[in-house]
């Protein structure tokens, strides 16, 4: 237990001030006091992997390390679609996940918020669209926001989620 | 019966690793080519069908066997109008579900397999096979839903639990289908496929210049490997040699993604076994990992860094510097949390004896990588068949004879201070010179196979040439379709809410499986 201490003690906190991650720190002063704004309490996300590669997984996970400290700036991951307020879609959806998918939407309450995460959710990235991919979510489900990238970057995330919370009031939910 | 193999040809393989190719042209030789691996001592390592009735109206079935010291593949072309071949189930376990795909996508059948759909989930109708050539590649379908055949367990207070394919957390989807009694399984039956999108037929639509960016998306966590694996492929179909630096830049990258790959399952697996110190520590050093990346490589996850000729870009300058002076603090980081895990009596309790697979069943199975050196197999192509620079490297094997949860945790520990060591020596001698060169189209009808030792296990890609540049057919193995089975026999026995940890101590690629 000591060397466990000592070694936090080492560390320090590490979502105190670090020169390189201010972007980040300033993404989630902004995200924290609009969440306030918006949902007026902690952000419920649900993740759900409509058939990606696991690369944007990768950098979905890193939004819990210590750097980001997501849970501190309002956000939970939660376990099931019924407690979330959002939920965050990665991968072309494969037609194999189709029907999760749908039901995954289903069973979220309303109002509910959607982020496409990657290139593969945005257009179905590299795989493109054939018998087995249906390529963007929103072909499947309506989006609210789309993130770029492959895999888009934790602090890219981060704004995704912050800009959906932002159009929250006045999103259309038509595809 | 008289050896087969006097009437099989051989001709030479083109891959980054020893082998041989041979032709069977008889199905009594592809049957007994795969008696005489089994008696060797291979492993079946992947399984592929072709559509070749344009050229000579055969279908071909291809294996790859591994052998500690070479591949062997071997190819059967299918007697014209013939939709079968002798199955390989009874002598390697392993090629049920890999079967089970060739029937899925090409429509070739194992005589005495599974008949049972893998891939195809109703998606598309039984008759419609993606890889053969007469399939148009705009063909949509609408959905057939059927229940999935899970093989029943009955027997007094069994019950089942039905877990997926969307799970608790940020995972990849996948069903599981528990039969227990109490809260010890009896059974572990999984039903994959579910990201399943079509690779192999999208190959097809690619140029060989571009397949790379689709390698290097098959399972985002080994990018670097199975973007590797597919420029030596193609390196080796088109008679390419890759300069020094850039062979050198390229084990880099593969040893920082297997680094960046064990951080994060340590600090998950000791998340799992109720010590979340060790997922704070553990991801922050994963971070500052994946952010020296980003200021070397030009992205956090170097997806694209790996190129047929070479790699996309040199280091910065500087950049070697920075990165062994990281490299020197993340060692020491890990050092000292290696000894916290070591002698933290709660996480060991959990890891001890959880998940246990012992060695000759690890064997019979066919496991592959980290799982089976954790099982006492002490396989690893850079150790066995080490391809340029890992000649010059001389790695260290991390092998371990337990078995379990705890032995896992253990070969990552080693695994990731000896890549550490790599990237040291690698940084610090890097050769002077070009990071690329041209590589032209390869020869039509040419078949080069790519074979890189990833995080998890061996990756392969094996490609089929096509004229002017063209990919005729691309098939990618992941070891995850070996290792998959594992687990169904290492949870046997252990309690239910054990799963999420034995599982992570796998860390299976679900989309690498699927294609
Ligand atoms: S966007 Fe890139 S990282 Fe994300 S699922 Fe698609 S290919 Fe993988």
């Amino acid at each position: 237990m000591l060397e466990v201490l000592k070694r936090i003690a080492r560390g320090g906190v590490l979502s105190e001030p670090l020169p390189t991650a201010d972007e980040v720190r300033r993404e989630q002063g902004r995200l924290q006091s609009s969440l306030l704004e918006v949902v007026g309490r902690a952000l419920c996300i649900r993740h759900v992997d409509a058939g990606s590669c696991n690369g944007c997984e990768l950098e979905i996970h890193a939004l819990n390390n210590p750097y980001y400290n997501l849970e501190g700036a309002g956000i939970r991951f939660v376990a099931s679609p019924r407690h979330a307020d959002l939920l965050l879609v990665t991968g072309p959806v494969s037609v194999n996940m189709e029907e999760a998918l749908r039901r995954t939407y289903d069973a979220t309450p309303d109002p509910k918020l959607v982020v496409a995460v990657g290139d593969c959710g945005a257009c179905g990235g590299v795989f493109g669209e054939s018998y087995a991919s249906l390529g963007s979510i929103a072909k499947v489900i309506p989006v609210d926001v789309t993130v770029p990238g492959c895999p888009p970057t934790p602090v890219a995330i981060l704004q995704g989620i912050l800009g959906a919370t932002r159009k929250a009031p006045s999103r259309g939910r038509n595809p | 019966m008289a050896p087969a193999s006097s009437a099989v040809k051989a001709v030479p393989l083109l891959a980054n690793v020893r082998g041989r190719r041979l032709l069977a042209p008889e199905r009594e030789q592809w049957s007994g080519m795969a008696e005489s691996m089994k008696a060797g001592g291979a492993g079946l390592l992947a399984l592929w069908g072709t559509d070749d009735r344009d050229r000579d109206g055969c279908f071909r079935i291809h294996a790859a066997y591994l052998l500690p010291d070479e591949v062997v593949l071997v190819e059967h072309a299918l007697p014209a109008g013939s939709e079968s071949y002798p199955g390989l189930g009874p002598l390697f376990p392993v090629a049920g579900r890999l079967q089970r795909s060739v029937a899925d996508l090409l429509g070739l059948r194992a005589e005495g397999g599974d008949e049972r759909g893998w891939l195809r989930h109703g998606g598309w109708p039984e008759t419609f096979f993606p890889l053969r050539r007469d399939s148009p590649a705009t063909a949509r379908f609408a959905r057939i839903s059927a229940p999935y055949p899970f093989v029943a367990v009955s027997g007094d207070g069994v019950h089942e639990i039905p877990v997926g394919p969307v799970h608790a957390g940020t995972i990849e989807p996948g069903n599981f289908r528990f039969s227990v009694v109490g809260e010890k399984v009896l059974r572990l039956e999984e039903r994959l496929g579910y990201t399943h999108k079509g690779v192999a037929r999208r190959f097809e639509q690619l140029s060989q210049s571009e397949g790379q960016r689709l390698a290097a998306r098959l399972s985002g966590d080994s990018a670097v490997a199975f973007s590797w694996a597919y420029c030596a492929a193609l390196e080796a179909v088109t008679g390419v040699a890759v300069p020094p630096r850039a062979a050198a830049l390229r084990a880099l990258v593969l040893e920082r993604e297997r680094i960046a790959n064990h951080l994060g399952d340590l600090g998950a697996l000791g998340n799992d076994a109720g010590f979340a110190f060790g997922l704070a520590q553990f991801s922050r050093l994963k971070e500052d990992l994946l952010r020296a990346n980003a200021q070397a490589l030009g992205a956090r996850y170097p997806f694209d860094f790996v190129v047929p000729g070479g790699v996309a870009r040199d280091l910065p300058a500087g950049a070697p510097a920075a990165l062994t002076t990281q490299l020197g603090a993340l060692e020491t980081a890990i050092t000292e949390l290696r000894r916290i895990y070591d002698d933290h009596p709660g996480l060991q309790d959990r890891f001890r004896e959880a998940g246990r697979l012992e060695r000759e069943l690890a064997g019979t199975l066919g496991a592959l990588g980290l799982a089976a050196r954790a099982s006492g197999l002490g396989r690893d192509l850079r150790v066995d068949q080490p391809w340029p620079p890992y000649d010059r490297l001389a790695p260290k094997l991390a092998v371990r004879t337990e078995g379990d949860v705890a032995a896992r945790v253990q070969v990552r520990f080693d695994e990731v201070l000896e890549s550490i060591r790599l990237c040291r020596l690698l940084l610090d001698g890097l050769p002077d010179g070009a990071t690329g060169v041209e590589v032209p189209a390869a020869e039509p009808d040419r078949l080069g196979i790519g074979l890189i030792e990833g995080w998890r296990g061996p990756v392969l890609i094996a490609l089929h040439a096509g004229p002017g540049g063209a990919i005729r057919r691309c098939h990618p193995h992941d070891p995850s379709c070996q290792n998959w089975p594992l687990l169904e026999f290492a949870i046997l026995g252990n309690i239910v809410p054990d799963f999420p940890l034995i599982n992570k101590s796998f860390n299976l690629s679900y989309s690498g499986q699927d294609g």
